[in-house]
This record gives C-alpha cells, sequence and structure tokens, in this order.
C-alpha cells in the first residue's frame, strides 16, 4: 500500500526525523491560509501523488511570495499530472503539500527495502540525492553504498555514521545523519514497510540534516496490525477496476492491451499473458482468480474485465486441481450468461472432470470457443480478437 | 530415490483443524502411501482430539516425541503462520513446508535470522507454495496428486499453478517425475531455486530437470550461475512475466520488477548463457524437456 509524502513526513516526524514545516491541503484558499502560517519569505508548492517524478512533471514549484503561492496552487490543484510513473493519462492532483523553503547545501538519498538475497532490511544511500536514483544505480553504482541491518540489533551506530561519512555528510553534521538513518529504519521496521525512502535527505546551508521529501510503502500482509496506516490509504490514486477486484478477492491489474484473461494462479496468469504476446497480441489485464473460482468471482472478474475499453475477447485459463473442471464449467456459463457477454470467449481447462467440463460448455448453447493446451487457448483467443472466427 | 520427502516420510499437519488444514488432509491421506504418513496434528486447544483418526496434540515436539515425525506442514492462517514454523524448527525436525500465503515479511526475516543465528539444520519450503510431492509415495502440500506420474524428472518452481501445467505436459508425453517441489512466491523464503537443483543433481533418480521462475529478486540466476559449474544434468527452464510492466506486483508478494532488475529477459538471458535451454512459450516445457533427454 502507498501513502503521500506528507503522509509519510507524519510518520517519520512521530520516530525523529527533521522535515521541514510544512501543512497538507486541499484547497487553494487553504493553500495561502497555510503559506501565511508558516511565514518566510519562499514556499515549495507540492503536489501530493503517488507517483514519483512529480518535480521533472511539473508538480513542485518554488514560490517567492503569497500571490505565487496562490498562483502555482491553482496551477498545480486539478491538473493531469503526468510523470514517468503515471501512465500517459497522468494522475489528477486532489492534494497539495505548503513546505517552507530549504536552504540546500548538499542533496543526498537514503532509502530501504528489503534485500531478498540476505534476508534483512538494507539501507542504500548515495551522495546523488534528488535525481532519478535508478539511474545513478545503473550508471554509477560505486556510487551507491549499502549496509544490511541485523533484525534483532538494528541500525547501529557505527554502521550509521559510516554510510553518512561516504555519502559526504559534514563531520560536524554526521550526528544528526544519524538519527535520521536511525529513525529511519525504527519507522520501517515498526510499520512493516517495504519501502521508506529520503530523497533529497539534505544539509542545509547551517550544517541541519533534513528530509526534503519523503516516500514510504507498506507490506499489504501486514496491514491487519496497522490500522492507522490503513486509514491513510487514498482510493483517489488508485485504480477503481483494482480496488473492485479486491473485494472479491481477485488479484487484477490493468494493462494497455486488447485481451482479457482470467486465469488461477500469479504464475500461470503471467505466464498466460506471455502466451498471448507471442501469438502476436496484448493482454488487457492481469488476473489471478485465486484457488476457488466461483460463480460469483467468475462473474465480478467478466464484469471488471469488460469495463476496460478496447476489449476485443476473454480467455479464460485454468489448471483445475483441487477445483474441479465441470464445477468452473458452470461458473463461467452463469457468468456469461449474468453479463451478457458480447465478446468471444476462448475456455482451456485443464485437470479433474475436463471432458465432463467441455461438454457442459459445448452443450450451453453459448459461442464459447474451447481449447485444448495453452497454445491452441493463445491462437484461437488473438484470431478472435482479430475477428477472424 | 526422490527428494526432501519419500514413502518413509512420517507428517505432522500444524492447522489440522483449520478449513483449509482439515481439507488437505484428508486430500494427502487418499494419495498413495499417504495414510501411514500423516500421522498427527497440533493444535494447543484441541490436544488429545482426534482429526478423523489422527492423534492432535499440544505442540509440534509432543507430536515428534509421539509418534516420530520429521516433517511438519503448516496450514496456519498467517498471523501465527512464522511462530508455527519456529514451533517446527525448535522441534528439531528434518523439513517445515508452509502452505500459508500472505504471512508479513518482517515475521519471516526474524524466523529466517533466528534459524541461521541458531544454526538450526531444520529446512524450510515455502511459505506461500503448493508443497511438494514424490509420485507415487507420498504428497505434502495442496497440488492435484493425479496428474503426477513416477518417474526421473525432477520439477522445480515459484508458482503453483504454473507447475501443475509443467507437471501436466510432462505427464502427457510419458515423463514421470521424481519429485515436484514448489518453494513459493514470497520474497523471503526457505528453500531456493539453487537449493532443490543441488538436491536433484545429487539424487541418482533424476535424469534431468524443469526450472521455472518468474519476475522478481535474483534467485534464478543464482541458480544458473551455479548450474553451470556444478550441475551434472540437463536443466531446461521457463520465467513467467515477460509481459509484466515494471513497478506493478504480480499477485504474488516477489512477483515485481524493481529498479529495473528481476526482469524476465535477464533472467532467461543469464539461464540461456548458463547451458540452461530456455524457452518463452509456456506450452512447451514439457517438450523442450524431452528434446534434452
Amino acid at each position: 500500500m502507498k501513502i503521500h509524502e506528507y503522509q509519510a513526513k507524519e510518520i517519520l516526524r512521530r520516530y525523529g526525523v527533521t522535515t521541514p514545516k510544512s501543512v497538507p491541503c486541499f484547497s487553494v484558499d487553504e493553500a495561502v491560509k497555510a503559506a501565511e502560517q508558516l511565514g518566510g519569505k519562499v514556499w515549495v508548492v507540492k503536489a501530493q501523488i503517488h507517483a514519483g517524478g512529480r518535480g521533472k512533471g511539473g508538480g513542485v514549484k518554488v514560490a517567492k511570495s503569497i500571490a505565487e503561492v496562490r498562483d502555482w496552487s491553482s496551477k498545480i490543484l486539478g491538473m493531469q499530472l503526468k510523470t514517468h510513473q503515471t501512465g500517459p493519462e497522468g494522475q489528477t492532483v486532489r492534494r497539495l503539500l505548503i513546505e517552507e523553503g530549504a536552504d540546500i547545501r548538499k542533496e543526498l538519498y537514503v532509502g530501504m527495502v528489503v534485500d531478498r538475497g540476505t534476508q534483512k532490511v538494507v539501507l542504500m544511500a548515495s551522495s546523488e540525492g534528488g535525481m532519478d536514483i535508478e539511474a545513478v544505480a545503473a550508471n554509477t553504482p560505486e556510487k551507491i553504498h549499502k549496509v544490511m541491518i541485523d533484525p534483532v540489533s538494528g541500525l547501529s551506530n557505527a554502521d550509521a555514521d559510516d554510510i553518512a561519512r561516504k555519502i559526504g555528510v559534514p563531520d560536524a553534521s554526521v550526528a544528526q545523519a544519524r538519527t535520521i538513518l536511525q529513525s529511519l529504519y525504527k519507522a520501517f521496521w515498526d510499520t512493516d514497510a517495504s519501502l521508506a525512502e529520503i530523497n533529497p535527505m539534505i544539509v542545509t546551508g547551517d550544517g541541519k540534516v533534513v528530509a526534503l521529501d519523503a516516500k514510504m510503502n507498506f507490506d499489504s500482509n501486514a496491514l491487519f496490525r496497522h490500522p492507522d496506516i490503513v486509514e491513510m490509504r487514498d482510493l483517489d490514486e488508485e485504480d477503481p477496476a483494482e480496488i473492485e477486484a479486491s473485494k472479491f478477492d481477485l488479484s487484477y491489474i490493468s494493462l494497455d492491451g486488447n485481451i482479457g484473461c482470467l486465469v488461477n494462479g500469479a504464475g500461470l496468469a503471467m505466464a498466460t499473458m506471455d502466451t498471448i504476446k507471442l501469438y502476436g497480441a496484448t493482454p488487457a489485464n492481469f488476473l489471478d482468480v485465486g484457488g476457488g473460482a466461483t460463480v460469483e468471482k467468475v462473474t465480478a472478474a467478466f464484469k471488471i474485465m469488460l469495463r476496460h475499453p478496447g476489449l476485443k475477447a476473454i480467455l479464460v485459463n485454468i489448471f483445475g486441481g483441487i477445483m474441479k473442471c465441470d464445477t468452473i464449467a458452470e461458473g463461467v456459463i452463469a457468468a456469461a450468461k449474468e453479463v451478457k457477454l458480447s465478446v468471444p470467449l476462448v475456455v482451456r481447462m485443464k485437470g479433474t472432470n475436463e471432458e465432463l467440463g467441455r461438454k457442459i460448455l459445448a452443450e450451453s448453447g453459448l459461442p464459447i470457443i474451447s481449447a485444448n493446451n495453452m497454445a491452441e487457448a493463445a491462437e484461437r483467443v488473438v484470431a478472435a480478437a482479430k475477428g477472424k472466427n | 530415490m526422490s527428494i526432501l520427502v519419500d514413502r518413509n516420510t512420517r507428517v505432522v499437519t500444524q492447522g489440522i483443524t483449520g478449513k483449509t488444514g482439515q481439507f488437505h488432509t484428508r486430500m494427502c491421506r487418499e494419495y498413495a502411501n499417504g495414510r501411514n504418513c500423516f500421522v498427527a496434528g497440533v493444535n494447543p486447544k484441541k490436544a488429545g482430539e482426534d482429526f478423523e483418526g489422527i492423534p492432535i496434540f499440544a505442540n509440534v515436539r509432543e507430536a515428534k516425541e509421539k509418534t516420530g515425525v520429521n516433517v511438519s506442514v503448516v496450514y496456519v492462517p498467517p498471523p501465527g503462520a512464522a511462530a508455527a514454523i519456529w514451533e517446527a524448527v525448535e522441534a528439531d525436525l528434518d523439513l517445515v513446508i508452509c502452505i500459508t500465503e500472505g504471512i508479513p515479511v518482517r515475521d519471516m526475516i526474524e524466523v529466517r535470522d533466528r534459524m541461521r543465528k541458531q544454526n538450526r539444520r531444520t529446512l524450510l519450503l515455502g511459505p506461500n507454495c503448493p508443497g511438494t510431492i514424490t509420485p507415487d509415495e507420498i504428497k505434502i502440500g495442496i497440488m492435484p496428486g493425479h496428474i503426477h506420474r513416477k518417474g526421473r524428472i525432477g520439477v522445480v518452481s515459484r508458482s503453483g499453478t504454473l507447475t501443475y501445467e509443467a507437471v501436466g505436459q510432462l505427464t502427457e508425453l510419458g515423463l514421470g517425475q521424481s519429485s515436484a517441489v514448489g518453494i513459493g512466491g514470497d520474497p523471503v523464503n526457505g528453500l531456493k531455486h539453487i537449493d532443490v537443483l543441488k538436491l536433484f543433481n545429487d539424487d541418482p533418480e533424476t535424469d534431468a530437470v524443469v526450472m521455472i521462475g518468474e519476475i522478481g529478486g535474483s534467485d534464478e540466476e543464482a541458480a544458473a550461475l551455479w548450474a553451470k559449474e556444478h550441475m551434472k544434468k540437463p536443466v531446461v527452464g521457463f520465467i513467467a512475466g515477460v509481459t509484466a510492466p515494471p513497478g506493478k506486483r504480480m499477485g504474488h508478494a516477489g512477483a515485481i520488477i524493481s529498479g529495473g532488475k528481476g526482469t524476465a529477459q535477464e533472467k532467461l538471458e543469464v539461464m540461456a548463457a548458463c547451458g540452461i535451454k530456455v524457452t518463452k512459450n509456456p506450452a512447451e516445457m514439457g517438450k523442450l524437456l524431452k528434446s534434452v533427454l
């Protein structure tokens, strides 16, 4: 689960991370009032969306007067902000963060994720903050410093200081950087985060170490023990189809192709998408229906897939292991009837009672195209999507 | 022979009284030698009772003392699953197989850390995995038993139904399996591809291996690099997720391309460079394996 910058800063402040003074706002008037309240001569107007790359997309602006705060706020609030993470349609800006200006001497990067190899949280840090860290990692990997954190003892003073020095924190400010790094780790661990990032972490003209930006993602499997974080969820930032799918315990992701796929199991679902691509079309979605493809779930899945603009055909690929193919066939028929399915449907079922399942589909009177294996299924659904049946 | 489990394995089921535990214990018991293999269950609140004749104990240690179990299978719901794994490790079993999906990553980091620091010998398979099967001998987990045939091909995979797909293709081509192992789709887990490849390499009854991976992490690359130097048997591979966009989690907690790393293309290239024959067509996994025998 993702949250906004201002929410991540709220969490990090509770753990002792220094951030600039700032106020989240939902309207231009609120933004102006916030700037007046903050005082000073320079403010930053920051679009709050979940995607990164906001600055480059024009969603972060420096204002040197209250009039400019008003001006930028009215321009940014409501805009369709396009970044490399939003997709071509962009994301509507509904929230702003008004922040006091900062005197930046150095821009550094610090971030934490779970390292699968060592099975520990890894702290990554770089002197090259403020920019696209993925490009730094790709082009100058020697500029990324890493330390694996022991899950019992946490981030030691020695490791924190060492990293701070390596990324160019001046000696006088190392103690402050240590506090920020250790607080960041504590916040990561306590909240079951999957990502915590401060980019940039700055050193100011007078030697203060401050988190100028903050990003946190959370392990969705651990949300049951963090009701306070669940409350921070902003549904406006999520795909409505994915939200709807999650209500039915379906794992769904919209893609930009034209063939819908309904599969049981994440690995097989990805493999099915790959096969569609191999036969010359592109999948409209990833959809894992999970262990129990009940009539209710299959119907919900069809409805969600059918909302996809440009959907040309649907492929159902089920490996009925514990689940019997005749049960699945009945589910597919009931769902197809209920949604009055208007696009071609190809069904491939394998496993227990597959003969009986196929017979039920054939006798249903519905124009369902049957397939014996994945390759045949992909070939047929691609042909159907192109109107060659 | 086979790897990890066989007809002589004795299994304790943790979470035997839950809906999932009950259902799959029945299915496992009905498979091959299951009636002799599944000898104990654990539920501290129901100790002294039984599940359809299988005695229930208060904890894994007691189950081991009374019945001699050496392997555990865990169906305990996510909040208590890591603790259940640890209980089996503390009882010094040979292997714990965790089926449970949705365990917080932090819990897995903690239990894996404790296993390492205390130098525990117990192996962990999973979590979030289908389990493992040695056809005609024993099935521990949620895979459909009837699609398997006894034979000499090893199968190792991160995903459930995609493993069944590979097994189904092998069986249709007349190629039976020595063992099929699902290592699970979570980012922090126990046995990895490399560990299972090593076991198949040492198993005199395995002639070749199908290795199935998916996007995210670098476990497949590590296994491929090891295989290049040490594997005495042919390995074929498939990686799911060529079409998966970066930054989107594809169902499994571990199936995500992040920071441009862990793409299917990258994995396939490393595997091919290490002498593993790969296919981009999941419908051809069985055929590909047949071609290297």
